[in-house]
């Protein structure tokens, strides 16, 4: 415990006050964004460049080493950041007993879409 | 002697609709508005890389989806979107290093987010896209 704990013993027991863990979801918020910066920007500028291709270039485009690490990149770093958005955004805005599950809901649906995303990519890397 | 672990009325903040909206303000909100909007992008990312996995038929449904009116709709809101929060963030990176607190830096910054960045970036990003479209 910290010694410096203004608390009175009762608020302690009821557990007011930092749960302690806000610094380290701050910062996985920054870390994840600074990422997001250029790997959005690809994401974006591929996207146009692809505007008019077919599926076979498409495919060809995906497989390529640079294009298919950049996504899986970019997939982690997104739903990683996404998670930790829609987090406080469900914390802040929704009281009723649906926010326990609204939390679990998003953690998990986060890492289902990023692994799905991920699979897709590696799929599309090594089989087609 | 009162219950210490009941529910007691915790004090509350004057409700938002008692604020005049303000640029900072309304900045504030958009960057979270377009946050969520961003995360149903993510999805719509998802079952397109989930699509051109499963085979041509499955890619060429989403395309057309997404070449669609309505699809391009979403896709171009989308695009003022991700600008409004890429340059939202970028912002709120620039705040992290503790630069830009003074209110005509706030109304700058804020300003440079909305105009300069955001719409014109989106106007460049679909021109280049449609000229490449052909």
């Amino acid at each position: 415990m910290n010694p410096q704990d203004t608390r009175s013993p009762l608020a302690r027991a009821i557990g007011l006050g930092s749960a302690n863990t806000g610094v380290g979801h701050w910062w996985a918020e920054r870390v994840s964004a600074v990422a997001l910066v250029p790997l959005t920007l690809w994401l974006v500028a591929s996207i146009i460049a692809q505007s008019g291709s077919d599926y076979a270039s498409f495919i060809a485009w995906l497989g390529t080493p640079l294009a298919s690490i950049a996504m899986i990149l970019l997939l982690i770093a997104l739903f990683h950041h996404t998670a930790l958005g829609l987090q406080v955004v469900i914390e802040d805005y929704v009281h009723s007993g649906r926010k326990f599950a609204a939390l679990v809901m998003t953690r998990l649906g986060c890492i289902g879409l990023a692994t799905a995303g991920i699979v897709a990519t590696l799929r599309i890397a090594f089989i087609e | 002697m009162s219950n210490p672990t009941a529910k007691r009325p915790r004090p509350l903040s004057p409700n938002i609709q008692n604020y005049r909206p303000q640029l900072t303000s309304v900045l504030s909100i958009v960057n979270r508005i377009t946050g969520v909007v961003l995360s149903l992008c993510a999805v719509v990312l998802v079952i397109w890389l989930i699509a051109a996995a499963t085979g041509p038929q499955a890619y060429t449904a989403v395309q057309g989806a997404i070449a669609s009116w309505p699809g391009q709709i979403m896709l171009f809101a989308s695009t003022f979107a991700f600008f409004l929060h890429l340059r939202g963030g970028i912002r709120h990176l620039v705040w992290d290093t503790v630069h830009g607190f003074e209110l005509r830096s706030i109304y700058a910054s804020g300003w440079l987010v909305v105009v300069a960045a955001a719409a014109l970036l989106t106007a460049a990003a679909w021109i280049v896209g449609l000229w490449m479209a052909g």
